[in-house]
């Protein structure tokens, strides 16, 4: 893993990686949403719209998985000082906020014909606003730290990601711990007890889309890295140009 | 008296604002990334053409 956290050797990873996780990730996705609408099979209470199932689901995988990304690469700052542990963790954030959002959509559209109402203030999807909103702060803290001149709070953002993280196992036992109107896990319960809640029409195109969605939350991830690598190194070389220029101008 | 939705126009915005979403997470972090790598480019290749 510490080979992997030199920028020049990442980056010549990441220029083959990136297009291969976003092809890959369209080439699983693609399919497996197509069939949930079209061909899947409706579902007997819910009816058609249990086919938001396949958009759904993923968002909510990714949006708690972008943070905990954020977490374990603002751990692996903190404690070893990785170079690329911080740009990783700034390179997950817009992602996981977009699929967060998308989730909060998506189960909102979902919820008024299952639940017959847009919203309610239950802990799952309290909790799941709450992870976007976390999101938006983690954004602007790393954008502060970035700018800042001192120095100081550059490891702001890494131990507010640490203490993010609380929220991710609120999220998930949300549903066992308090009464709701969301469902509670039936994936993970399957994976465990090896008995799926879920009939197989449903749950292969899930877990085909879900990985698909994955890969291409992976290759946006890379893209963003190389993004804010690019940055730090046109940065780095402008501002050793203008001390080059000072130093010049004083010898004279 | 039970409301009668047609779920097809539930499935079908979910899925447009989900493709919307995730085409312009795609396309802007892509975008961001060239641009950012031609700035890069051409500020060394600038300095490397002053050093000779």
């Amino acid at each position: 893993m510490h080979g992997f956290a030199n920028p020049a050797r990442f980056l010549r990873m990441a220029r083959w990686l990136m297009p291969l996780c976003l092809l890959a990730g369209l080439l699983l996705a693609l399919p497996a949403l197509a069939w949930g609408v079209g061909f899947g099979p409706a579902d007997r209470l819910q009816g058609d719209s249990v086919r938001i199932l396949y958009l759904h689901v993923p968002c909510a995988w990714l949006g708690m998985m972008g943070w905990s990304g954020i977490a374990v690469a603002s751990f692996t700052e903190i404690v070893w000082r990785h170079p690329l542990a911080a740009v990783a963790a700034r390179a997950l954030a817009l992602p996981g906020a977009v699929f967060t959002a998308l989730c909060l959509v998506t189960g909102s559209l979902w919820g008024r014909p299952a639940w017959g109402t847009w919203w309610v203030w239950d802990g799952r999807l309290t909790s799941m606003l709450v992870l976007l909103f976390l999101y938006f702060a983690y954004m602007a803290l790393a954008h502060a730290a970035d700018d800042s001149q001192e120095g100081a709070p550059a490891r702001l953002p890494a131990i507010f990601g640490l203490v993010g993280a609380v929220n991710l196992p609120i999220i998930h036992y949300s549903v066992l711990w308090w009464n709701s109107l969301h469902q509670p896990p039936s994936i993970t319960a399957a994976v465990i007890s090896g008995k799926s809640a879920m009939a197989a029409d449903f749950l292969v195109p899930l877990l085909v889309g879900t990985l698909g969605f994955s890969l291409l939350f992976g290759g946006v991830v890379l893209a963003r890295m190389r993004m804010l690598l690019a940055n730090a190194q046109a940065e780095a070389r402008l501002r050793r140009k203008a001390m080059a220029a000072t130093t010049s101008t004083e010898a004279f | 008296m039970r409301e009668a939705f047609d779920q097809w126009q539930f499935v079908i915005a979910a899925y447009a604002i989900g493709a919307a979403g995730i085409a312009a997470l795609l396309g802007h972090s892509l975008w961001a990334m060239r641009r950012a790598e031609r700035r890069r480019d051409s500020i060394i290749g600038r300095s490397a053409k002053r050093n000779g």
